[in-house]
């Protein structure tokens, strides 16, 4: 409905008052802005000896991002060990993503199909584990798939496997933590979308001679989008910057971009290129970002 | 039962929940649905229409009975498999699809080849005259754009029986009384076995071949329209299509003692009895006419084209005439004044109970 004259006039005055907000919009702009101004600037520069950067430009934080140059020959060559970690956390999160949208998919279908109260209650749960530390319930996951862990001992004894599972310090390590940690991101967002479904499209698509997939394919999926979409991005982005998860079950040289930018930071003593990371990173997830905006606005033009 | 049924439900019964809190949503419902045929599933709110109707499209099975399709039992087989399609009271199109795209659904699961679909999305749209509006979002459309899309979406892979559950129950008056005719129109030109629900008598009473009237899980009286009003069975399908009348009578050798000493020839056993009489079968005349009722004018309301007399007769109870506006307007009489009350020969119907 269109505002009110009345409604206009008072957001109007309301408007004119903008410079009331700001100190607030002062304090987010240098806090939005300042530390990644001084992320790309660290980024032109040359690394120091002890760490921290000499005040010399440089594109070598960037060129070496990408290529490498070998310390025998001095010939240029790609950076393979960098590709790999890059190639490994986009593959990581994209599996992650896949794995949560396939285990939340049927847990917010079944959240969304429950009786009003019963529903606050499962979601609820879903929300426990947000209210314990990141770091802890990773460590817990790693007691769970460690050799001498729960999995292990349980397979064990139930005879089904003779030698425990080496999972820690693998990929599917890092995969079932990330997994773990991300599916309430997953779930959430698709519960909001199939919470709207229109159970009675269900019986029209039946009506129309369609089978169980293809409502599945042709009614529910087209109409839950927005929501796995939206889920989508939430555990993507995050996958892709994690720190914790690789670190402790993935140990210290299974490396996602999060360990490779602390590592630079770190024992690297490489800050210019740490930073020409950090600025990639948050170039791809621009990137992903922009697809989201599009596939929503898709979806509002078609509405 | 019969042997040109398109739709046959034998000794169906429906029980929802178990032990005391059990309800019996149809009790042994027996019917036979012509081919090509009209007809109405007639009945107040709770009376087991939908799920009559839910029965035949498969999405509940009975409790006990058998449902048959063309002869063939169909009870097990589900909604996706039954040549049966349902224009659904809340419409259930498919928001993120077209007008046409609807309307194509059904066939690209049958796996139609594209030509077929695309020619018959084309005939649907011009059956319910919406080929202006092929590319429109549904979500864009008037409730009676949408029941439009419903009906095409629905009679586009041609069903051997159309459903429908109080399609017209979300639309205005005007468009209501549009769509009717137009529903008629286009089970004409297809020649589909409608199976229409609805609790409005007057749109059973115009649309059908034939109408069920219903009510508390049973079928109480099944018939054309015009038997169904001029020989209802019984009190409830007496009170429930148009008004009527209820006189209590002893009944003495095919005569029929009423209030007020007269008698009339009926055709009823000896006893108590409940005589139906429709407010317009009765005439006002004056008191004292041979075989007329005597009663006493309570209260007149205008309607326009007639009149509703309220009238009391000899045992209190209280009778309805109807009373054509004539050009004088002179012919209702004031209230408190004696009249008689003269029945048309043959009026006067005979309930079970
Ligand atoms: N799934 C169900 N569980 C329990 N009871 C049900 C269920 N479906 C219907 N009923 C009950 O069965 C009876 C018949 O319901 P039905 O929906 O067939 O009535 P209806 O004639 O279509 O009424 P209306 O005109 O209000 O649509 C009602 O008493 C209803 O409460
Ligand atoms: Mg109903």
């Amino acid at each position: 409905m269109a505002p009110t004259l009345e409604e206009r006039t008072t957001r109007d005055q309301i408007r004119r008052n903008w410079w009331l907000s700001l100190p607030a919009l002062a304090i987010l702009t240098v806090a939005a802005i300042g530390p990644l101004l001084v992320v790309l600037v660290y980024s032109f520069l040359t690394p120091g000896e002890y760490g921290n950067v000499e005040w010399k430009f440089s594109t070598e934080g960037w060129t070496s991002v990408f290529v490498t140059k070998d310390i025998f020959d001095e010939t240029w060559k790609l950076a393979d060990a960098h590709m790999t970690i890059f190639w490994r956390s986009v593959k990581l999160s994209l599996i992650t993503t896949g794995l949560t949208l396939l285990v939340g998919f049927p847990t917010a279908w079944f959240i969304a199909t429950r009786e009003p109260r019963a529903k606050a209650l499962w979601l609820f749960l879903i929300t426990i584990p947000f209210w314990t530390n990141l770091l802890i319930r990773t460590f817990a996951i790693n007691q769970i798939i460690r050799t001498e862990g729960l999995l292990n001992t349980g397979l064990l004894k139930l005879g089904i496997i003779s030698t425990p599972l080496q999972i820690t310090y693998t990929d599917t390590a890092v995969l079932i933590g990330m997994v773990y940690v991300y599916l309430p991101l997953m779930v959430l967002p698709l519960f909001a979308s199939i919470d709207r479904f229109d159970m009675r499209l269900l019986e029209a698509g039946y009506d129309l001679y369609a089978s169980r997939a293809q409502v599945l394919r042709r009614v529910i999926l087209p109409l839950v989008k927005p929501g796995i979409v939206a889920g989508s991005i939430l555990v993507f982005i995050p996958c892709l910057g994690a720190y914790v998860t690789p670190r402790i079950l993935g140990g210290g040289k299974l490396m996602m971009i999060g360990n490779f930018i602390e590592l630079q930071f770190g024992q690297g003593r490489n800050w210019p290129l740490g930073a020409a990371i950090s600025i990639l990173l948050l170039i791809i997830v621009s990137i992903a970002l922009v697809f989201y905006v599009r596939a929503i606005n898709g979806e509002n033009r078609d509405a | 039962m019969t042997e040109n049924a398109a739709i046959e439900a034998r000794n169906v019964s429906k029980h929802f929940g178990q032990g005391d809190g059990v309800v019996r949503a149809l009790d042994d419902v027996s019917v036979a649905i012509r081919q090509g045929e009209f007809f109405t599933l007639l009945g107040p709110s709770g009376c087991g229409k939908t799920t009559l109707l839910r029965m035949i499209a498969g999405f509940e099975s009975p409790t006990s009975g058998e449902i048959r399709l063309n002869g063939e039992p169909i009870t097990h087989l589900p909604p996706n498999k039954r040549p049966v399609n349902t224009v659904f009271q809340s419409y259930a199109l498919f928001p993120h699809l077209s007008v046409a795209q609807n309307i194509a659904f059904g066939l690209e699961m049958l796996g139609k080849p594209r030509a077929e679909i695309d020619a018959r999305v084309q005939k649907m749209l011009a059956l319910v005259r919406l080929e202006q509006l092929a590319g429109r979002k549904v979500s864009q459309m008037s409730g009676g754009q949408q029941q439009r899309v419903a009906l095409a979406r629905a009679l586009a892979p041609q069903p051997k029986v159309l459903l429908l559950d109080e399609p017209l129950s979300a639309l205005d008056l005007k468009l209501r009384k549009e769509m009717q005719s137009e529903l008629k129109r286009l089970q004409r030109e297809t020649g589909i076995t409608f199976i229409f629900v609805t609790h409005d008598q007057e749109e059973a009473l115009t649309m059908s071949d034939r109408i069920a009237v219903m009510s508390a899980g049973r079928i109480q009286q099944m018939g054309t329209p015009r038997e169904i009003y001029t020989q209802p069975v019984n009190r409830f399908v007496a009170g429930f299509i148009g008004e009527t009348n209820f006189l209590s009578a002893e009944v003495r050798d095919g005569q029929a003692t009423l209030p007020g000493g007269i008698t009339l020839p009926v055709r009823a056993r000896n006893g108590q009895t409940t005589l139906a009489v429709r407010p317009e079968l009765m005439r006002i005349v004056a008191a004292g006419t041979p075989a007329a009722l005597p009663a006493t004018v309570a209260d007149a309301v205008y309607f326009g084209t007639d009149s509703h007399v309220h009238a009391r007769l000899a045992d209190g109870a209280e009778v309805v005439v109807r009373v054509q506006s004539g050009a004088d307007g002179a012919s209702i009489p004031a209230a408190g004044s004696a009249v008689g009350l003269a029945i048309a020969p043959g009026a006067l119907q005979v309930l079970e109970d």
